[in-house]
């Protein structure tokens, strides 16, 4: 496009300062300033308005992808992420971007001495500068979140494969939330390694925390079963609610050959039984 | 026959299937169905909406709230565009699969509901009806 008049340049870089009040004041009443503290907001505003006018002396308002942007771009990215990791919204984070816009159209149209067709043409650009730079700050902000969210759900799959060990041979797993292939991968790795380390003879899967039992997760319980049985243990699935019960048999599920219990504490006094032992009141 | 409510949900994501069961679930007992009539509504939910991620490529949950006379009832709609379903006899059996399952979904959620109707042809997607009463 069109080489950006001079006067423009020399205007953004010094004028700053009242960019910076226009577009704070805009901030401040879009909303897009909640959550954040005021200085750290002056801060900011100061520090992206003097890249930003770097940014078009060096490069124009063409591109953003261009190498005079570099230091622009790599300030919105650590701007977003910044703003996932503080629990904001990316409407806020975007119109930390769009804000920006008012200020600079203002001062195109006060600073400028050419004719109104060049002045529209700048403002477009200006305007087209911006969107993009919103759209890259929304992507890096997705991006950062989704990180926060992976992080989370990875922990959550350590926390929520708690393998018990309830007496001497019989461990538990208590299973809760939903059985999807990738937890149910880690749960029966987890509990496969704990009956080789502690030699347990039984293993209890209580599923009374599963709220749907379909045939992916019955296939799930199969599969684990079948492995445990080959490690030479046995093993017994609890917590079968009556509702469970009557969709499994609806859905034509074959659980024959696996011993099912209604609650965690019948499982374990079979268990207990199967070990030869018995519990007997101390009189 | 009356519709009292109705809404809709994507489809296209695993994490999709577990947000459909819960508001299945919530639905289910809005509606005022028995425990173990919502526990075989959800669990068919579970499996279509599974199906129509796996073999549709995602679609579409749409849901119905019923009201004939007295009863009490919801409709839950799966379309997908996918590749449809070429033999339907075949995928109406009991233990075939296509994919890597148990091959009961399908069967299993038909024999969960009260009304399991289901469209399908090649190249065309495939849409299934299932209706609970209470």
């Amino acid at each position: 496009m069109s080489q950006m008049d001079q006067s423009i340049i020399d205007a953004l870089s010094g004028q700053q300062s009242s960019i910076q009040a226009a577009w704070l004041a805009n901030l401040e009443e879009s909303g897009a300033a909640r959550g954040v503290r005021g200085d750290e907001l002056k801060k900011q505003t100061g520090d992206f308005l003097k890249l930003f006018s770097e940014g078009v002396a060096e490069s124009g308002m063409d591109n953003l992808g261009a190498a005079g942007w570099a230091e622009a771009r790599e300030f919105l990215e650590a701007l977003s992420h910044s703003r996932a990791l503080q629990g904001l919204d990316a409407q806020q984070t975007a119109s930390f971007i769009f804000s920006l816009k008012r200020p600079l159209f203002d001062l195109f149209q006060r600073e400028t001495s050419v004719d109104p067709a060049t002045l529209t043409n700048h403002i477009a650009a200006v305007s087209e500068l911006l969107d993009a730079m919103g759209l890259h700050t929304v992507r890096t902000f997705q991006k950062a979140r989704e990180a926060v969210i992976k992080r989370q759900q990875e922990e959550l799959l350590e926390l929520s494969t708690p393998v018990v060990k309830l007496w001497d041979g019989v461990l538990a797993l208590p299973m809760i939330g939903t059985l999807d292939s990738q937890r149910t991968q880690v749960v029966m790795e987890s509990l496969l390694q704990r009956i080789v380390d502690t030699g347990s003879e039984i293993a209890i899967i209580d599923i009374t925390g599963v709220p749907t039992v379909d045939t992916l997760v019955a296939q799930h319980l199969l599969k684990t079963v079948t492995a445990i049985r080959l490690m030479g243990a046995d093993c017994i699935i609890s917590g079968v609610r009556p509702q469970i019960a009557q969709t499994i048999v609806h859905l034509g599920l074959d659980l024959e050959g696996i011993v099912t219990k209604a609650n965690l504490a019948d499982a374990f006094a079979l268990a207990l039984r199967r070990s030869g032992l018995s519990v007997t009141k101390a009189s | 026959m009356k519709v009292t409510d109705k809404g809709t949900r994507p489809i296209r994501t695993e994490q999709d299937i577990v947000l459909a069961r819960q508001a299945c679930r919530k639905l289910a007992q809005d509606c005022g169905l028995r425990l173990v009539a919502q526990t075989k509504l959800v669990t068919a939910v579970s499996e279509l909406a599974r199906n129509t991620l796996v073999y549709g490529g995602g679609g579409d949950l749409d849901w119905e709230m019923l009201e004939d006379g007295v009863r009490r009832g919801i409709r839950i709609v799966f379309s997908d565009e996918g590749p449809g379903i070429p033999d339907l006899q075949l995928a109406m059996t009991e233990g075939w699969t296509s994919g890597g399952g148990l091959g009961l979904g399908l069967t299993g959620a038909k024999r969960l509901v009260n009304e399991f109707d289901l469209e399908t042809a090649p190249g065309k997607g495939t849409r299934i009806s299932i209706t609970q009463w209470t």
